[in-house]
């Protein structure tokens, strides 16, 4: 099962490499790691998805703690709000342009760009929303994508505080 | 005051004495300032020693090792002792010279990425990139190495760092807002813990490094009369007890006694005091004492579960824990598998020596043993022979055999006992080694010599790496690859040109009055025991 960790840290050099650095060398897989700096500037917030039972999950959560510059570990799992951000480069022709554009609104991709021959959509949402606006494209020629790994926050009052 | 003074003089607050190292280009400010403190520098002959010779420090000492040396191979060479103090917990604090800040990233001469190197295997490391940081980042450092679950620290520290005069403030609070290790255990698991205590009849103690760390031997014991249980310990558990107590049935595991593997096996109630159950301990996954509860008492969460299923986790100190326990209305009366317990011990370990070929090791070894007494600390290298002392050997008193448990390293053994003579000029070091591990750190006479350090060396001699050999007997049809030392040198030689005193001893007569050289305070010796290459460990499978 995908767990959605919520993880504190201390923003300092050096601190994502300790942390990913456990992941590998203990065997877990990182689904995706996302990481950006709080509210408060000396801390960190990584937003990381894995996969595993529930021994797995602790085990990861137990090697987090150990790292002195983890300061405070959530799995957000079942109360969270995720999201993850795509953009996606479609090649077209002016046949197919206006095709594309109808099908972007109706899916709530905003164009962030055109020329004559590409159109980019800028994509958000949770991850079976990426999937699906990407099947919908495939029949077109995508050009390229880049696409964020998972951010999350828990839904209501609770807050995760240093 | 530059820096490398105000890493020394932070160095003095905590109370160092000693610092193992060898010196180079990236840490010439640090040997600098050394010149003006009273701290001692012992010349180790390559850097992995120093790292060893702290280990041994820590560990017959109580207190956090220090080792350093410079940037690039200097701090590589450090790698393999400070590997070896995370898998034993032991608290050091590694120190490396780097090239200058504005040179880290152009691979400049002698540059590595020693934090990058060093992260898997070190509790926290640091690269210093102010030098205002210098007092707090020792000073955290040791309290790191220190506190929790012990282990080693290392700081990087930039030459331009160390040449930097400003003020430096001393005054300064460690600030680790994430780093609280959980002394006190939960209460609820407490007394989940004294009902399991009451139900059982066949309760047993496994005693692990930890109770070595938490200095627990006397509550250990008290416990172990108090509910009746024998006790039996891990490698890393030797150094904890005095294992020459009428409740100990010896080492466990895959190289453990009978009677200690027997207990586990039939035990219904397992107390696992400070150690990891790593697989040497145990066996295959889930197989360690499988008709007993497990209660597992730990100070680092992570290592409960990881192994093996627990019945009661207990995250927690143990001198804290333990003192609990003791204050615990629990007197177990019930002696139900005494007679089981003292058929076992009367099973008679073996070696598989025949006396035509040479010694049986296990004669050795119970002489030292025999001859022992409370003053002695007892290192070791890795393979047969320390095996051998695992099983043989008895200890009289907490913190009298250091070994090198998680890791395995061979060539432990000259340096931790350089390390023990430095912190105990009051005791007897003596070191048993084989012929590979001593080929592996025989430069260390040097050192002993130079700094008179009164040392007996048994080295074990059977021209073999004996345990891979063993090991290719048993899993590989006795197709031996590369374990033969053929061309051995004359050690008798290699004692002549340090200038150290040698005897060998190849007959069984001549055993006792080798040992008592070994034993004798004042001399540095080398006895070589003539081994016989047959001699095995024979793995015990539990039950078996």
């Amino acid at each position: 099962m995908k767990h959605i960790l919520s993880v504190l840290v201390e923003n300092r050099a050096g601190v994502l490499h300790k942390v990913s650095g456990m992941f590998g060398r203990r065997g877990y897989n990182i689904e995706s790691l996302v990481v950006g700096v709080t509210q408060d500037p000396s801390v960190s917030r990584m937003t990381i998805v894995i996969d595993g039972n529930d021994n797995n999950v602790e085990q990861v959560n137990k090697q987090l703690h150990k790292l002195i510059d983890v300061i405070k570990i959530n799995d957000i799992t079942k109360t969270a709000i995720s999201r993850q951000f795509a953009f996606i480069k479609i090649r077209c022709t002016p046949a197919n342009r206006n095709e594309i554009v109808v099908l972007a609104n109706i899916v709530e991709a905003k164009i962030v760009d055109v020329s004559p021959e590409i159109i980019i959509l800028e994509v958000t949402g949770d991850e079976d929303k990426l999937s699906n606006i990407k099947a919908l494209f495939d029949k077109y020629t995508i050009a390229e994508m880049v696409q964020t790994g998972v951010v999350a926050i828990e839904k209501g009052t609770s807050s995760l505080k240093v | 005051m530059n820096g490398a003074g105000a890493l020394i003089k932070v160095l003095e607050n905590e109370g160092v004495q000693v610092i193992f190292g060898y010196p180079g280009g990236a840490v010439l400010p640090l040997y600098d300032a050394l010149l003006c403190s009273d701290i001692k520098h012992v010349l180790t002959r390559t850097e992995q020693s120093a790292a060893h010779a702290a280990c041994g420090y820590s560990r017959s000492t109580d207190k956090v090792g220090v080792c350093w040396a410079t940037s690039g191979p200097g701090a590589t060479n450090l790698i393999t002792g400070i590997a070896n103090a995370y898998l034993d917990s032991t608290p050091l604090v590694a120190i490396t010279g780097q090239v200058a800040t504005e040179l880290i990233g152009h691979d400049v001469f002698q540059e590595v990425d020693i934090v990058g190197a060093t992260t898997p295997f070190t509790k926290h490391n640091y690269l210093v990139k102010d030098a205002a940081d210098i007092p707090r980042i020792v000073k955290e450092a040791f309290y790191i190495a220190n506190t929790g679950r012990k282990g080693p620290v290392l700081i990087d520290v930039p030459k331009d760092i160390q040449e930097k005069v400003r003020n430096y403030d001393f005054d300064v609070e460690i600030a680790l807002r994430s780093y609280k290790p959980n002394m006190e255990p939960n209460f609820r698991q407490m007394a989940k813990l004294e009902e399991a205590i009451k139900d059982s009849k066949r309760p047993l103690l496994c005693v692990g490094g930890g109770c070595m760390l938490s200095r627990v031997s006397d509550k250990i014991i008290e416990l172990s009369n108090k509910i009746n249980a024998p006790f039996v310990t891990t490698m890393l558990g030797i150094g904890a007890v005095p294992t020459d107590h009428e409740n100990c049935l010896g080492m466990i595991g895959q190289s453990g006694l009978k009677a200690a593997n027997d207990a586990v096996e039939s035990a219904d109630l397992v107390v696992v005091l400070g150690a990891r159950l790593g697989d040497r301990a145990t066996g295959k996954h889930n197989s360690f004492a499988r008709k007993a509860k497990i209660v597992h008492i730990d100070i680092d969460p992570a290592e409960i579960g990881k192994n093996h299923n627990t019945y009661i986790p207990i995250v927690g100190d143990l001198d804290v824990t333990l003192t609990k326990i003791l204050k615990m209305d629990i007197e177990v009366k019930s002696n139900e598998w005494a007679a089981d317990i003292a058929e076992w011990r009367k099973y008679v370990e073996t070696t598989g020596a025949c006396c035509e070929n040479g010694l049986d090791p296990k004669d050795v070894i119970e002489a030292l043993s025999d001859g022992a007494d409370d003053n002695v600390i007892l290192t070791t290298d890795v393979g047969q022979h320390q095996v051998w002392a695992g099983r043989f050997y008895r200890t009289k008193t907490r913190g009298s055999f250091i070994t090198s448990g998680g890791l395995g390293t061979m060539a432990f053994s000259l340096p931790s006992a350089i390390g023990a003579a430095m912190a105990n000029p009051d005791k007897r070091i003596v070191t048993i080694v084989g012929d590979g591990g001593f080929q592996m750190c025989l430069n260390e006479l040097g050192t002993i010599k130079q700094e008179e350090l009164k040392i007996g060396i048994a080295l074990f001699n059977n021209n073999r790496l004996g345990m891979v050999r063993e090991l290719q007997e048993h899993f590989c049809g006795a197709r031996y690859s590369s374990v033969h030392l053929e061309s051995n040198p004359d050690f008798s030689k290699i004692a002549e040109a340090y200038g150290v005193e040698y005897i060998l001893v190849d007959k069984k007569d001549q055993i006792d009055a080798a040992v008592k050289m070994l034993l004798t305070p004042d001399k540095i010796v080398m006895v070589e025991f003539d081994i016989d290459p047959n001699a095995n460990v024979k793995p015990v499978k539990a039950g078996e």
